[in-house]
C-alpha cells in the first residue's frame, strides 16, 4: 500500500512546474477542548497536474473533505505545505472554485444574482456580469430560471446554479466537495456529464472528493484512495485510461471500466471494512 | 380542506354578525326582568355605531388617529434602527455581547409599563414619553432578531462567499445584512405591534391627545359608549396598519419559501 503513494511523490518531479497543486506531507488535526488532539490526516503527499482530474476517494470520514479544505485554504494544515502553482498558500486559495456538497446559495438572490456576483465583487460593471451570468446559466441548461429564488429551484437546479456561480470567475483550480451527493442517481449522472463537459472546454484542475467509486472513475483523470482514519493517508493511486469525452452514465458500461473498478475496489473495501470495523468495536465496548 | 373566498367571508362576515346579536339582545331585551349585559356597563351596538360615526363626522377623531399614529412611527423607526446597529455590533463582537448580555437579560425582562411613569417625568406629557415607551419594546424585538440573524448565517453560505472573494465590506452587504433583515422583516408584525402597545398605553396613563387618551376620557366619567367606541377604532386602526405591513413583507421577503413566512 505503501508503494502506491510513494509511488506518486517520486512520480512528482516530473510534473516539474505545471503542478496546479502540490500537498507535501500534510498534516491535519482538530484541538477539541478536554480530549487528545485528534489527528484527522498523517502526513500525506498528494499533487495535481495542471489540467489534472483528480477523484479523491475513502471511507466516511476519513479527512478527504479535510484535505480539500487545506487546499482551499479555509483550513490551516498541522505541518506540511500547501503549494499552488508553485507558491506557498498563504490564507484562503484565490485562484480556487469551490462547489459544496451543501446549498451554499444566497436564498436572498435569484439564480442569475447569485451567479452575477461571483464577477460584480471582482469589480465588474452590474450589466455587464449579468450579461455573463446569463450566459452561463444557459451553458448549465437554466436559461429559463433566472430569476428564480433558490427555494424555487429542485436540488439538482440550485447544483447548476453553485456550478455556473464557481466556473464564471474562471478558477485555475475547481475543488468539489461531492458536489452530487445529496442528488439522486439519475440527476447525479446527469450532473457529471454536464461538469465533463464544461471542463472539457478548458481543462481546469479538478480536485473532487467522492464516496462513491463508480462516480470517481467515470469522471476523473485520477483516482486517489484514502485509509479509514484518524491518522488517514493517501494509499493508493490509479490512473484511469478511459477515453475521452465520456458520457458520466454510459461510460459505466464500458468493459474497462469494470476492470477499474474491481481493482480498486479490492482496495477500497479493506479500507471501508475497516471504519465499520471500528464502529462495530465501539458498540460492544460501549454496551 | 380550503374553504371557497367568498364562503369563507361570508363565515366570517356571519360570525360578527351573531356576536353583535347576541349584545343588541343582551342589551334590550329583558330576561326575567334582568338584563344579561346590562347598558350601563356594555352600551349597545348600535350607540357604539352611532358614536364611531360622530366621531368621524364632527373631525375630532382624525387628531387623535394622527397623534397614536405619530407615536407608533415614531417608536417603530428608532427601536428598529437602534436594535439593528446594537444587534450587529453584538453579533460581530461576542466580547461585547458577553460584557452587556446579564444587563441586557435584566431590561428586556423588566415590565415596560413600570417605566412608563419615568419616561412621563423626563420627557413630559407629549408625545416623547409615549415614543420612549414604544422604543423600548420595539429595540429588543428588533435587536434579538437581527443578533441571531446575523449569528445563525449559515456557515457554508459565508465560506462560499469568501471562496468568491468576498471581502469583508462586501459579506456585509451580500450575506450578513440580507440575512439580518429577513429575520427582523419576520418580526415585523409584533415589532409594530409592540410600537402601537407603546403609544396607546403610554396616552393611557397620562396624556392629552391619542387614542389611549380618548378611552381613558371616556372611562372616567363612566362613558360605556365611548370606551366601546376608541377601543374599535382602535382595532380597526390595528387590522389597516397590519394590512400594510402585510404588504411590505410580501414585497421584501419574496425569496423566501412561503412556509416559512407562513409561520411567522
Amino acid at each position: 500500500m505503501n508503494a502506491a503513494a510513494r509511488a506518486t511523490t517520486a512520480e512528482a518531479p516530473h510534473a516539474g512546474a505545471s503542478l496546479a497543486v502540490a500537498l507535501d506531507d500534510i498534516a491535519i488535526s482538530f484541538a477539541v477542548k478536554g480530549r487528545p488532539v485528534f489527528n484527522a490526516v498523517a502526513p500525506t503527499s498528494l499533487h495535481m497536474r495542471e489540467g489534472e482530474f483528480v477523484a479523491i476517494v475513502g471511507p466516511t470520514g476519513c479527512g478527504k473533505s479535510t484535505l480539500l479544505n487545506a487546499t482551499a485554504g479555509l483550513l490551516a494544515p498541522a505541518g506540511g505545505t500547501v503549494s499552488i502553482f508553485g507558491e506557498k498558500l498563504i490564507g484562503l486559495n484565490a485562484r480556487a472554485g469551490y462547489l459544496f456538497q451543501q446549498d451554499a446559495l444566497m436564498p436572498w438572490k435569484t439564480a442569475l444574482d447569485n451567479v452575477a456576483i461571483a464577477l460584480e465583487i471582482g469589480g465588474m460593471a452590474r450589466a455587464q456580469a449579468h450579461a455573463q451570468a446569463q450566459d452561463w446559466l444557459k451553458r448549465v441548461g437554466l436559461a429559463r430560471f433566472t430569476e428564480r429564488y433558490p427555494h424555487e429551484l429542485s436540488g439538482g437546479q440550485r447544483k447548476r446554479v453553485a456550478l455556473a456561480q464557481m466556473l464564471i470567475r474562471q478558477p485555475k483550480i475547481l475543488l468539489m466537495d461531492e458536489p452530487f451527493g445529496p442528488l439522486d442517481a439519475q440527476t447525479r449522472q446527469i450532473m457529471g456529464t454536464l461538469l465533463l463537459r464544461l471542463w472539457a472546454q478548458d481543462r481546469k484542475a479538478v480536485m473532487f472528493v467522492t464516496h462513491d467509486l463508480e462516480e470517481a472513475i467515470a469522471l476523473s483523470d485520477r483516482v486517489v484512495i484514502m485509509s479509514a482514519g484518524p491518522e488517514a493517508r493517501i494509499i493508493g493511486d490509479y490512473p484511469i485510461d478511459l477515453a475521452r469525452p465520456r458520457d458520466a452514465a454510459e461510460i459505466r458500461l464500458d468493459p474497462r471500466f469494470h476492470e477499474l473498478h474491481r481493482t480498486i475496489w479490492n482496495q477500497l473495501k479493506t479500507e471501508v471494512a475497516k471504519t465499520y470495523g471500528d464502529d462495530m468495536d465501539g458498540v460492544e465496548v460501549s454496551s | 380542506m380550503k374553504l371557497h373566498p367568498a364562503k369563507l367571508l361570508f363565515l366570517q362576515i356571519l360570525v360578527a354578525v351573531a356576536a353583535l346579536a347576541v349584545w343588541q339582545v343582551g342589551a334590550t331585551v329583558p330576561i326575567g326582568g334582568d338584563y344579561l349585559l346590562p347598558e350601563f356597563f356594555f352600551s349597545k351596538p348600535g350607540d357604539v355605531l352611532s358614536r364611531v360615526v360622530e366621531l368621524f363626522v364632527s373631525g375630532t377623531i382624525w387628531k387623535h388617529l394622527w397623534i397614536t399614529l405619530t407615536e407608533t412611527v415614531l417608536a417603530f423607526l428608532i427601536g428598529a434602527i437602534g436594535g439593528v446597529v446594537i444587534g450587529f455590533w453584538f453579533a460581530r463582537k461576542p466580547v461585547v455581547a458577553a460584557v452587556f448580555d446579564p444587563y441586557v437579560k435584566m431590561v428586556n425582562a423588566l415590565p415596560r409599563v413600570v417605566l412608563a411613569p419615568i419616561f412621563m417625568l423626563w420627557l413630559g406629557l407629549g408625545i416623547w414619553s409615549k415614543v420612549a415607551l414604544g422604543v423600548t419594546l420595539v429595540f429588543f424585538i428588533v435587536f434579538f432578531n437581527v443578533y441571531q440573524g446575523v449569528k445563525e448565517v449559515s456557515p457554508v453560505v459565508l465560506a462560499n462567499a469568501r471562496m468568491m472573494g468576498m471581502n469583508e465590506r462586501q459579506l456585509f452587504r451580500n450575506v450578513y445584512w440580507p440575512s439580518a433583515m429577513s429575520w427582523m422583516f419576520s418580526s415585523l408584525h409584533t415589532a409594530v405591534g409592540f410600537a402601537l402597545v407603546g403609544a396607546v398605553v403610554g396616552e393611557y396613563l397620562g396624556s392629552s391627545a391619542g387614542l389611549g387618551y380618548l378611552i381613558h376620557q371616556a372611562e372616567g366619567v363612566f362613558d360605556v359608549t365611548g370606551v366601546f367606541a376608541g377601543m374599535f377604532i382602535l382595532a380597526a386602526f390595528v387590522l389597516v396598519i397590519d394590512w400594510f405591513v402585510t404588504r411590505v413583507e410580501k414585497r421584501l421577503l419574496v425569496w423566501r419559501p412561503q412556509a416559512a413566512s407562513e409561520q411567522n
